[in-house]
């Protein structure tokens, strides 16, 4: 098919609709100038401010330490509820599991917010962010999982146990080999997620822990420095990464299978 | 006593009876056959046997042993499925060692195994493949010797050949046989196709509607089906309504509807009067213009109605004086195609009077 100009300048308005905001982020952070006006010139300034800001490293620990204890746990739950969706094909179970990937955050976030301490009597802090991490990325772990198994023909696993396996064996030896890219990428997925999360962890954070976004956040209630923009492009990166790998693990989450 | 007895099995899904009350005795080192259309129940019955789905209702023994509380990884025998089902991200040689390192067959032994089991399909050279770089025949030998391989008292194949095209077919179809009369170990195959069930079995049960209809050896049900429906389903065949006229003195004289009378073999336990359905093959009527045809006990004025010529053989359609259709198979084995008729020629059908069966409904 050909390709119109107006076709051309379509997407590339929608490519700058999208970008452009991230490009400016990137390039200002590299700005020699307290405002984010107008380009003076280049400088690493703000990043080594950053290396030396106390607090903002607390929060990027708390963010990485979260991240990877939830993101672990979700992706082992995820695998086992994905397993499940599709050997079971029970409606309800694919509803419950997918409910929170679907839910407004805020809802999400208040709810989770009543339950830690009405219900659990839990004093918020790390223990209540990691839960309400795990919460929200099983679901995406489950469809990224069950999305692999779907391209698979079932009579394998029968074969598996056929052929002498018990049910754990056919896990370890069949199932697991085959659905390990999809259980990379579920991590991958789930890890990017907790690591840039705010609604939900504002909610179930209370006062004595801080993540990274909850630390941009509270510094550009004051002013949008360049600090801001220079850590927002570390954290860029860093999801950025993630992502690709993901896709590299799992292609048909990029093609919407999933 | 029998290597595998099914007992009375029924098996239900809702309201519909996918298997009932089914019974069979399969012999070690036999190769036997579930016959039938698609939804006859004869792939619940192999699943069953496998221990993928249990019966709701009779048992199922193997070697006298009542199989219920014994899981599919713990059943002496194994599947051949359909698809394959070949693991994707192990090799030839890792698919097919797969049964012996479950069973934990020492090195040593589990390597001895694999090589000959290699060699007897004809794999040797592709031991380091992956299943995704193999043909449709290749797979198909590769998911042959991960069955085998491990030495089961029975293996299962549940529709093997579906997914190849008819050339290798048939070749596979004779390295089955070769294949199983070298190991000896026992076949429950499963197929729609009656062709490939009457080149391949010892015996064949042919299954309708969650019944089985007839037991037999592939010569006797396709020489002798006891029902219609066997008749029908196993080639081809010309059913005629029929009225049994006397049956006395060494035949059977039927009075045919739109035919006249025949003379059959005899047939004990008919009674004059009755109705039956008397069957004949396309093979053995025979056609001409004169002749030998006219010396046959039966024989009948009628015009050719239409022909198929298939190369080895040419199927008539031969119209009889009063509308009624009989098919007649030619073999055209003269140089080139002999005793040619053609559509609307006056010809005369012909059968022996030991030719055909009758059926009772």
């Amino acid at each position: 098919m050909r390709r119109g100009p107006w076709l051309w300048a379509a997407a590339l308005a929608v490519y700058a609709f999208l970008y452009l905001p991230l490009v400016i982020v990137i390039v200002y952070s590299f700005n020699d100038s307290r405002l984010n006006a107008e380009w003076v010139g280049f400088t690493w300034h703000w990043y080594e401010v950053l290396l030396h800001d106390e607090d903002m490293l607390l929060a990027a620990g708390n963010s990485l330490f979260i991240a990877l204890v939830s993101s672990s746990i979700a992706t082992v739950l995820g695998t086992m509820a994905g397993i499940a969706m599709q050997r079971y094909n029970l409606r309800l179970l694919s509803f419950m599991v997918l409910t929170p990937v679907a839910m407004p955050e805020v809802l999400l976030g208040v709810s989770l917010l009543l339950f830690f301490i009405q219900v659990l009597n839990l004093t918020l802090g790390m223990i209540s962010i990691i839960l309400a991490h795990i919460t929200f990325s099983i679901g995406f772990v489950a469809v990224i999982v069950r999305a692999r198994l779907a391209g698979m023909d079932d009579s394998i696993f029968e074969a598996a146990r056929d052929l002498g396996a018990t049910p754990w064996q056919t896990f370890r030896h069949v199932t697991f080999p085959l659905i390990l890219p999809g259980v990379v990428a579920g991590w991958l997925m789930a890890f990017t997620l907790s690591i840039d999360d705010f609604v939900i962890t504002f909610f179930t954070a209370g006062v004595g822990v801080s993540t990274l976004p909850l630390r941009i956040y509270s510094m550009i209630k004051i002013a949008v420095t360049p600090e801001v923009n220079a850590v927002s492009t570390i954290l860029m990166l860093l999801t950025l990464t993630m992502i690709l790998l993901a896709t590299r693990f799992a292609p048909d989450v990029l093609k919407g299978k999933a | 006593m029998a290597l595998l007895e099914i007992r009375n099995v029924t098996r239900r899904f809702g309201d519909f009876v996918a298997v009932d009350n089914v019974s069979l005795n399969i012999e070690a080192g036999e190769f036997f056959t579930l016959l039938g259309p698609s939804g006859c129940g004869k792939t619940t019955i192999l699943r069953m046997i496998a221990g993928f789905d249990l019966p709701d209702a009779g048992q199922i023994f193997l070697d006298g042993r009542d199989l219920a509380d014994t899981p599919p990884e713990k059943r002496p025998l194994h599947t051949v499925f359909q698809s394959y089902a070949l693991f994707p991200h192990m090799s030839v040689a890792q698919n097919i060692a797969f049964p012996l390192k479950m069973a934990r067959r020492p090195q040593a032994e589990a390597q001895k195994m694999l090589h000959e089991v290699l060699e007897q399909v004809h794999l040797a050279d592709k031991a380091d493949a992956y299943p995704h770089e193999l043909s449709g025949g290749q797979k198909q030998r590769v998911a042959l010797a991960r069955g085998l391989v491990n030495r089961p008292r029975l293996l299962l194949l549940d529709e093997p050949l579906g997914a190849l095209d008819a050339k290798l077919r048939e070749e596979m179809q004779i390295e089955l046989i070769n294949l199983q009369k070298d190991v000896g170990v026992t076949f429950v195959f499963v197929t729609h196709a009656q062709v490939e069930a009457l080149a391949l079995s010892h015996r064949i049960a042919v299954m309708e509607a969650g019944r089985v209809a007839q037991v037999d050896e592939p010569s006797k049900l396709y020489g002798f089906p006891q029902s219609r429906f066997v008749a029908d389903f196993i080639g081809h065949i010309n059913m005629l309504q029929a009225q049994v006229v006397e049956s006395a003195h060494g035949h059977t004289r039927l009075a045919i509807a739109g035919l006249g009378e025949v003379i059959a073999s005899l047939h004990s336990g008919v009674t004059a009067g009755a109705k039956c359905t008397f069957a004949i093959r396309p093979e053995q009527v025979r056609i001409g213009t004169h002749g030998e045809v006219s010396e046959l006990k039966n024989h009948f004025p009628g015009t050719v109605h239409n022909f198929l010529y298939r190369g080895d053989v040419t199927v008539y359609k031969v119209q009889m004086e009063n509308g009624l259709l009989i098919e007649a198979l030619l073999p055209n084995a003269a140089p080139g195609r002999a005793e040619l008729y053609e559509v609307g020629d006056a010809v005369r059908v012909g059968w022996r009077h030991d030719a055909g069966v009758l059926l009772h409904e």
